[in-house]
C-alpha cells in the first residue's frame, strides 16, 4: 500500500524456485528496512479471514499467496 | 507658438514622469505576467479515485464477506478483540468481551458490544516515512485494511503504538452509538435475509 497510490505490485515469484525466492527475500528485507510493516492475509481453519504480521521471511507460510506491506503505524492525533 | 506648446508639453512630461513611469512599468509587468505560459502540472484528478478503487478491491479480497458488506453498507468494520479483558489493561474487566470499530482515517473505537459502552479511542496513523513533509494519505479503504490487519494480526502492538484517548475526543459518542444501532439493525436484516424472511421496510425498522 502506497500513500496516494494504493496497491502497488512490488515483486512476484515462486518460492519453490531458488532464484525467485532469493529475489523475494531481498525485496522483503528492503521493504522492512524502509520501515514498512508486513502482513499475510489468510483464511483460518474455521473459514474466518485473518491476518498475520510477519517480521522475517521465514514467518511467511510457504503457501501464502501474497504479503502486503503498509506504512508502520504511529500514534495519531 | 508651436515651439512654446512643444516646450510646455516637454516640461509637463518631465514633471509627470515620476508619476507615470512606475505605472507604465507596472502595467507592462502585468501584461507580461498575463501572457506568461502557466507551467504544466502533473496533477491527475482521477488518481485518487483509482487508488481508492484498487484499495477497495484489495480490502474485499482480505476481509470476510460480512466485514466487506459492513464496510460497503455502513462505512466501518467491526473487529472483535482477542484479549481476555479490555484492550487497555489498566481498566481491565476480566472476561468482558470487547470489539473495535474501524473507520477510515479516524480513531479506532473500542467498546463493549453487550452494553454499547464506549471504552476508548485509539488514534493511529500510517504516515509515509519516506516523505515526512506533507506526505499523501493512504486511500480510505487501505487505511481500514491496514488497521484491520494490524488489529487481527498483532492487536497488542497496534494498541501500544496508538495514542489512547477517552471516547469523544475525535468521534462524537452519539455518532458511535448511532453507528452501533445501525450495525444492530443491519445484522438483524442480514439474519432475516439469510433465514429467507422478507426484510421489513426501512421506515418500519427505523421506528
Amino acid at each position: 500500500m502506497k500513500p496516494g497510490h494504493g496497491e502497488v505490485l512490488i515483486a512476484e515469484g515462486d518460492v519453490e524456485l531458488a532464484e525467485d525466492e532469493e529475489r523475494l527475500i531481498e525485496e522483503f528485507r528492503r521493504q522492512l528496512d524502509e520501515g514498512l510493516w508486513a502482513a499475510v492475509p489468510f483464511t483460518g481453519e474455521a473459514g474466518q479471514r485473518d491476518a498475520r504480521m510477519v517480521r522475517s521471511f521465514d514467518e511467511i507460510p510457504r503457501d501464502a499467496e501474497r504479503v502486503i506491506f503498509f506504512p508502520r503505524a504511529a500514534g495519531g492525533r | 507658438m508651436l515651439l512654446a506648446l512643444a516646450a510646455t508639453a516637454l516640461v509637463a512630461i518631465a514633471l509627470l514622469s515620476d508619476v507615470i513611469l512606475p505605472r507604465l512599468e507596472e502595467a507592462w509587468e502585468r501584461r507580461r505576467a498575463r501572457r506568461q505560459r502557466v507551467p504544466a502540472m502533473n496533477y491527475d484528478p482521477g488518481r485518487e479515485r483509482r487508488a481508492e478503487q484498487r484499495a477497495r478491491t484489495l480490502l474485499r479480497s482480505c476481509v470476510n464477506e460480512e466485514e466487506w458488506a459492513m464496510y460497503r453498507d455502513l462505512g466501518f468494520i467491526r473487529v472483535w478483540g482477542s484479549q481476555a479483558g479490555n484492550p487497555d489493561e489498566r481498566s481491565s474487566r476480566s472476561g468482558a468481551p470487547y470489539a473495535y470499530l474501524i473507520y477510515p482515517h479516524r480513531p479506532v473505537v473500542a467498546y463493549i458490544p453487550q452494553t454499547h459502552r464506549l471504552l476508548s479511542e485509539y488514534c493511529v496513523a500510517f504516515p509515509d516515512d519516506s516523505r515526512p513533509y506533507g506526505s499523501a494519505r493512504l486511500p480510505d479503504s487501505d487505511d481500514v485494511l491496514a488497521k484491520w490487519m494490524a488489529l487481527t494480526g498483532d492487536e497488542q502492538r497496534l494498541i501500544k503504538t496508538a495514542n489512547m484517548h477517552l471516547p469523544g475526543r475525535q468521534i462524537d459518542p452519539l455518532q458511535v452509538k448511532r453507528d452501533l444501532w445501525r450495525l444492530g439493525q443491519w445484522e438483524q436484516a442480514r439474519l432475516r435475509q439469510s433465514a429467507g424472511a422478507p426484510a421489513p421496510h426501512a421506515a418500519d425498522s427505523a421506528s
